[in-house]
């Protein structure tokens, strides 16, 4: 229900339902305050900046243009060149190289994909994104295939979930970057072993997700089919699946976002490829400005995803009056 | 010889009605309980929930069983329809030992449990698909089902679209699809306004008096009771025990104005009797609480 707003706006009245002006505005601002915040501590120069990007080296033999200095250390070789009336080193406020302006990680964003590879046999940048995009999809694929089933059978028959659930609990609670040497040696140094992380790491939650969904669903449903006459495997086939599907897919959305963060680590078992071989080539040459185009190329292909995948299933399910998002 | 003592007003039965039950007595027993109970373990101890409950159910009967809450009504329509098991005694179909839900047994739930995912046409095919007919005949039957219940206008709209009444009308017209032997509802109507509750109760007698369906409806509302009743089996509480099987007589066809006549008051009088005795000096209630007055003196409502 939502409540009428004031003359005045009421920003923390209780669950009130947001207005579609407001709630653009909002959403919005999610995304903008921050990048102002980081526009101050870039662009402003009393803002944080500890350190200072050396313009002029002056009579300082270890300076170089384009050096950054502590402020401290810059200050104490000023003093002394002033003390011996030498060549002043001139620089500006910056910040330091982790943290690169947002017009730069702009910059970068389109050059990173324009640049070719560094070494003749590398990836182009899309190539990477594209290879990451692909083991996370068959690791996906392949988790879901087994653990979604298995759900399903867990939650609807209680012998079943008793059998499997306390082995997988506690399997649920091993890392899976740990099983990465073991996974290299079972599977080869190329994509089976970064595909099987991601499993192992999105397996486990799946399954008791999954069952628990399962549960969820009202027993009166159950009850409804048996009076009319329905055996125990078309309980399953026709009452639990179709059921349960709006929220199963609901589910998936979160497991998918789930299994998206182990990439990173996945792609660093064996032969790191993809886009955190991307990262991590860049991060050892200190562009940061790449790095951090990079990782916000994966954010958005993330969520991009997730967004269609929620429109999608608005249109999926019609009946299901809960699904929001 | 004088009968010494009176016949009590609500057995006395007309001509009409007197013939009406010898003809239903005639009929075959379809539903037989025979000295069902059912306990279960508490943490206070053993709880009796029924206790020997019998009776006996002829076709195309229309049985309502009435009790104070807690007596244990849905606990033994659940055991009717299979969904929970006794721990003594038997219930005959036709003869047969009941063992776990089925077709034959038809359930109306309380809170219409509709499957959500389908449409209304579909939830009405669902039995019919789960016995083995074909898609095409479902389709058609279903389609007969629900111009049946008057909401043929609706077959392709989701539940959740619908009202109530509509509701419980789509739960009724897809357990009679599966052409049930008995058909159980459990307060079917007590979610439902009270207009609509009385809508649905002309067509639940509509239904029956077409169609070859034996209806077992459990209630709490003694009128609605004695409106669709043949024979209302009263149990008392703690534990559920049959209190008594009363002949309804008043006579049918059944209509909301003979709320007023004379056998209508009688029967009402007697389930009145029966369920909420009156109770003498009982601690609970003893002295009503007085309520300090805190308004005006001259402020009067009465």
């Amino acid at each position: 229900m939502s409540m009428t707003a004031d003359r005045r706006t009421d920003w923390f009245a209780v669950r009130r339902e947001l207005s579609v002006r407001h709630k653009w505005m909002l959403g919005i601002g999610s995304f903008v305050l921050p990048i102002i915040l980081w526009c101050l501590a870039s662009y402003v120069p009393f803002v944080w900046h500890p350190q200072m990007l050396i313009t002029n080296p002056g009579s300082v033999d270890y300076f170089q243009v384009g050096m950054r200095v502590d402020k401290g250390t810059f200050q104490d070789e000023l003093a002394d060149a002033r003390a011996k009336h030498a060549a002043l080193p001139m620089g500006v406020p910056a910040n330091p190289v982790y943290l690169p302006a947002p017009h730069e990680v702009l910059h970068a964003c389109y050059t990173a994909f324009a640049t070719p590879p560094a070494s003749r046999d590398g990836a182009w940048l899309h190539q990477s994104i594209w290879h990451s995009i692909q083991v996370i999809f068959w690791g996906f694929v392949i988790s879901s295939a087994i653990g979604v089933p298995l759900g399903i059978v867990g939650g609807t028959f209680s012998a079943v979930a008793r059998l499997q659930e306390p082995f997988l609990e506690f399997f649920r609670y091993l890392p899976a970057p740990a099983f990465g040497a073991l996974m290299v040696a079972i599977l080869g140094i190329y994509d089976a072993p970064k595909i099987a992380i991601i499993v192992i790491g999105t397996f486990f939650q799946q399954v008791l997700i999954v069952a628990n969904t399962t549960r969820k669903l009202d027993y009166a449903l159950f009850e409804a089919a048996m009076t009319l006459g329905t055996n125990k495997l078309r309980l399953l086939t026709h009452v639990a699946i179709p059921g349960i599907l709006p929220d199963l897919y609901r589910d998936q959305r979160i497991l998918l976002g789930w299994a998206w963060t182990y990439l990173i680590v996945a792609e660093l078992i064996g032969t790191t490829s993809g886009i955190t071989w991307y990262i991590t080539q860049q991060a050892r040459y200190e562009h940061f400005d790449n790095v951090y185009a990079a990782i916000m190329m994966i954010g958005v292909i993330g969520l991009g995803t997730d967004i269609v995948l929620a429109f999608v299933g608005r249109k999926l399910f019609p009946w299901d009056r809960a699904l929001k998002a | 010889m004088l009968n010494p003592q009176p016949v009590p007003s609500y057995l006395i039965q007309s001509e009409a009605v007197r013939t009406r039950f010898e003809r239903l007595k005639a009929r075959e027993t379809i539903l037989e309980v025979r000295h069902l109970g059912k306990r279960f373990a508490t943490p206070q101890g053993e709880c009796t929930v029924l206790n020997d409950i019998s009776f006996k159910t002829h076709r195309r009967e229309f049985v309502c069983v009435i009790g104070p809450s807690g007596c244990g009504k849905s606990t033994l329509i659940r055991i009717l329809a299979g969904l929970e098991w006794p721990t003594s005694g038997q219930v005959l179909l036709d003869g047969e030992p009941v063992d776990g839900p089925g077709a034959d047994r038809g359930m109306v739930f309380q809170g219409y449990t509709l499957f959500p995912w389908l449409t209304v046409k579909k939830n009405v095919m669902f039995g019919l698909k789960m016995n083995g007919l074909s898609r095409g005949q479902a389709e058609r039957e279903a389609l007969q089902w629900l111009d049946l219940v008057g909401l043929s206008k609706f077959a392709d709209v989701y539940p959740h679209q619908l009202s109530g009444g509509m509701k419980q009308r789509v739960a009724i017209a897809r357990a009679l699809a599966n052409r049930p032997r008995i058909l159980l509802m459990d307060e079917p109507f007590g979610a439902l306004d009270a207009q609509t509750r009385a809508k649905m109760q002309a067509y639940l007698l509509d239904i029956w008096r077409n169609i070859d369906i034996t209806i077992v409806f459990i209630t709490h509302d003694l009128d609605e009771a004695i409106l669709l009743a043949d024979r209302i089996l009263v149990l008392k509480a703690n534990p559920g025990e049959v209190e008594e099987l009363i002949e309804v007589p008043v006579p049918r066809p059944r209509e909301a104005s003979q709320i007023t006549s004379f056998e209508f008051r009688a029967t009402k009088a007697r389930l009145e009797a029966l369920i909420h005795p009156p109770t003498g000096g009982d601690d609970g209630d003893a002295v009503r609480p007085q309520i300090v007055r805190m308004t005006d003196v001259t402020d009067d409502v009465e």
